[in-house]
């Protein structure tokens, strides 16, 4: 299949994009954000889970939780194009919400085949909280690293182990775990309430968002639990791959972008030895340097995007490019971010360190830079 | 089917596949010397006359000039020269040898000078029977060029040009000069006008050869004493220089009106990431092969990811939804390209490891020692033109809006 020039980015796809950036421009502003989660700064305070519940119907409303999800299973089938141009505007904005997690898992899902897929992507659509439980004891970033152990029991599967470092798992009502048996990895809907889960929340760095370790004590499910059965887990999970690593390159983009403009601007106002920061070439020129990574990763974002619609041999190679870019991206942009902030750039009341902690961590999620490059050469030189 | 060729007109398909044909018929012999990496490295008399017969050719077969009106030499048809370049770069052909001519002095006079010196040199630039060169640069005046100081005198009905221009590429085989020069000492800027100057053979004029870091040559020092020239070789009015050279400027850059015709690197079709992953096969490094050291496959990926990204750039610079700022990927070009070509000359010398000791006249050299030259070359691409840093003063200023550096 040709590619489409514009990525799939036409008429309509700049249509939600627009309205999201009025949405969370809105309910997400660098005042609310301040509000919600710069309220007290002691490392040392539990974690918690905050998002703005309000908003979060309306998100529902707008549709948002349906788009990834093809109009057979009674979403909207949007491009992943708009997804991505939704992941880069909650980016930009640090927003706090359960839309992320719930595009991941619904990227996961949709790659699924069945009834109790279709099920679950319905109740995903109309708003319930979902959170992908697939990363393994030790946090390795292969796909298939779940460490959770799954026992067939009459008709039902019996779930046990640890899955950790779960994205916005506090707010999640339901979470798509990853478990291995003889046969393979499998995927299972575990609602939050089940017996025998154990949701801790992790004390983490980046309060826009909230992360927690899950921990399985023989969870029993019934058979319409599986979503993906043992042995399919782990093709349904290298399929979807492509797409989450795009959401969060698409995350670090927006998030890398107010960086740059946030520090462009501070370089305009500020003055020292007589001219504003901007003139002196060892702030101008980093900050350009900024706007040349991020375009790029920009690119590759929408490039991985329009792979995984129209040209899906080539997906894994645009998305590890992609994540690849933006994590280093990432990296770099919140480095001088802070640096050429200053003293300010330092503290707790400088908006700075809320998109320097969310960059920071998603730099890592799903694997950094050298890890992608990495995964890229297997492709290139095998 | 190329991507350009699909929304061509039945007029520009109908050019295309002539222009397919053309270059199928007419493609030169490989040559049995080697052709430096770019016209401006040309420094013996056989790579030129082979170079020079090459451009009147595609000349005479209607590749070049095709968008200039047909009074000065040209096709008259307007919008073509883009396709004539895509057919050209996909053709595997050598590069034309007057690359400032075409890319620069042509259009500079096509805007700026009087008819009758538009109806005399840009027939000949086209066909590159004349070959031109740029004197902007002087040792006093680089990337702060407006402060050049070659000064031009009026004396009677002529003017009398005294100075010094420096890195002036071609000037040795150059029989005209576009100039950049100072006609008054009371304004920086309005004390610039511009005219063409003879320099081949001229009394008044000497040329002497500087020698690059590669050991080529190309690029030359150009020394006036008392050139007497008459007014007819002004272009615009005394004063304008500068609005002139921003002409020049505009079209060095690949933002002009007028398309210059495919002067770069003769295009081999491979991607620079699949030349070192050809490259990281063959060579070893510290007695394992390249390929399957971890720091060279981490280098080689970063070159690819940048090249990838580079080109999606130029994807995404045609889709307005996603650039919000239409200048800023156009404006970036330069740096970007020029400096993706030396990180990936850099990861050449980093596979060969000791091997990249080895130059261009070494029988064990890898590639015939082409990553040691191009590496050392790509600093003259980063230098000339704007270097990368003032590069970065624009990108900083025209599409940041930071404060305009000193
Ligand atoms: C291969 C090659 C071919 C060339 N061909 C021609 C030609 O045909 N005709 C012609 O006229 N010229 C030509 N040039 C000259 C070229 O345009 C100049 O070299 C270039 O403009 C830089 O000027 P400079 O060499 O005087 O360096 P300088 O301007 O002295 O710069 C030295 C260093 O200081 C930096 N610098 C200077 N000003 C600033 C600033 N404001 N902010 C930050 N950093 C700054 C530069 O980036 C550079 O790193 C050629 C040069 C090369 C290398």
């Amino acid at each position: 299949m040709a590619q489409p020039k514009d990525f799939g980015f036409g008429e309509d796809e700049k249509m939600v994009r627009d309205s999201a950036r009025k949405f969370i421009g809105e309910h997400g502003s660098i005042e609310k954000l301040r509000k919600l989660v710069g309220g007290d700064p002691d490392p040392e305070k539990s974690p918690e889970s905050l998002y703005d519940a309000p908003a979060w119907e309306q998100i529902v409303e707008l549709g948002w939780t349906a788009l990834a999800i093809p109009e057979e299973a009674g979403g909207v089938g949007m491009n992943m194009a708009t997804v991505a141009a939704l992941a880069e505007v909650v980016g930009g904005h640090a927003f706090p919400s359960p839309l992320i997690a719930s595009l991941l898992t619904t990227l996961v899902v949709r790659e699924a085949s069945g009834e109790n897929r279709n099920e679950l992507l319905g109740e995903i659509a109309e708003g319930k909280r979902v959170a992908l439980a697939v990363t393994g004891n030790e946090g390795a970033w292969d796909i298939d690293s779940a460490t959770i152990e799954v026992a067939a029991s009459g008709g039902s599967v019996v779930l046990s182990g640890f899955s950790r470092y779960v994205q916005d798992g506090g707010k999640a009502e339901l979470f798509l775990v990853a478990g291995r048996s003889a046969a393979g990895l499998g995927l299972y809907a575990v609602p939050a309430d089940a017996k025998g889960l154990k949701v801790t929340l992790d004390q983490i760095v980046d309060r826009t968002r909230d992360q927690a370790t899950l921990e399985l004590d023989g969870v029993e499910l019934p058979a319409s639990a599986v979503i993906a059965a043992p042995a399919d887990g782990t093709q349904v999970l290298e399929k979807a791959l492509p797409a989450l690593l795009t959401v969060v390159a698409a995350d670090m983009v927006g998030a890398s972008e107010w960086q740059l403009q946030t520090t462009t601007e501070y370089a305009k106002t500020r003055e020292q030895f007589n001219h504003p920061l901007g003139f002196f070439q060892a702030v101008k020129h980093p900050i350009v340097n900024m706007m040349l990574e991020i375009d790029k990763a920009k690119s590759l974002v929408y490039a991985a995007a329009s792979a995984i619609d129209n040209k899906p041999e080539n997906a894994e190679r645009f998305a590890r490019m992609a994540k690849a870019q933006a994590s280093d991206t990432a990296a770099f942009c919140s480095d001088r971010s802070v640096q050429l902030h200053g003293g300010i750039g330092f503290t707790w009341e400088c908006d700075v360190h809320f998109f320097f902690k969310r960059n920071k961590h998603n730099q890592f999620l799903f694997g950094d830079g050298a890890y992608q490059r990495s995964k890229l050469m297997k492709i290139l030189a095998g | 089917m190329s991507q350009a060729a699909k929304k061509d007109t039945p007029e520009q398909a109908e050019y295309r596949a002539y222009c397919r044909k053309w270059i199928e018929e007419n493609r030169p012999e490989e040559p049995d010397f080697r052709l430096p990496l770019q016209a401006i490295e040309v420094m013996d008399e056989g790579v030129k006359e082979y170079l020079q017969t090459w451009q009147k050719k595609a000349y005479d077969g209607g590749l070049i000039g095709v968008d200039y009106p047909t009074e000065y030499g040209g096709g008259g048809k307007s919008g073509m020269q883009t396709i004539a370049n895509q057919e050209l770069a996909a053709g595997d052909v050598p590069y034309f040898i007057n690359v400032i001519g075409l890319g620069m002095c042509a259009p500079t006079i096509f805007h700026h000078a009087s008819e009758e010196l538009k109806r005399r040199f840009i027939p000949q630039i086209l066909s590159g029977e004349m070959i031109w060169c740029q004197g902007f640069s002087e040792p006093g005046a680089g990337s702060d060029l407006a402060s050049c100081n070659t000064s031009v005198v009026k004396k009677g009905d002529k003017w009398i040009v005294n100075g010094h221009k420096v890195w002036t590429s071609l000037a040795h085989y150059a029989g005209w000069m576009i100039a950049l020069v100072r006609t008054s000492n009371h304004d920086k800027y309005k004390g610039l006008s511009f005219f063409v100057l003879p320099v081949q053979d001229t009394k008044g004029v000497t040329i002497r050869p500087l020698i690059k870091i590669t050991g080529e040559t190309g690029f030359n020092e150009v020394i006036f004493e008392d050139l007497e020239v008459p007014d007819s070789y002004r272009l615009d009015d005394v004063g304008k220089g500068w609005t002139v050279a921003m002409t020049t400027l505009t079209h060095e850059r690949g933002a002009g009106t007028l398309v210059g015709p495919n002067t770069g690197m003769s295009a081999r079709g491979a991607t620079r990431t699949q030349r070192l992953l050809e490259l990281a096969k063959k060579c070893r490094r510290n007695g394992k092969p390249a390929i399957d050291d971890p720091f060279i496959r981490d280098r080689i990926a970063l070159v690819a990811v940048w090249e990838e990204g580079l080109a999606q750039n130029q994807r995404r610079a045609k889709v307005p939804g996603l650039t919000d700022d239409p200048m800023r990927i156009p404006l970036q070009g330069k740096v970007s390209f020029t400096e993706l070509a030396q990180l990936a000359a850099t990861v050449a010398l980093e596979i060969e490891g000791q091997a990249s000791s080895l130059y261009i006249a070494d029988p064990m050299a890898p590639d015939s020692g082409t990553w040691p030259l191009t590496f050392l070359n790509s600093y003259g691409n980063t230098i000339a033109a704007g270097t990368s840093e003032v590069q970065r003063n624009i990108l900083g200023e025209r599409v940041l809006g930071m404060a305009k550096s000193k």
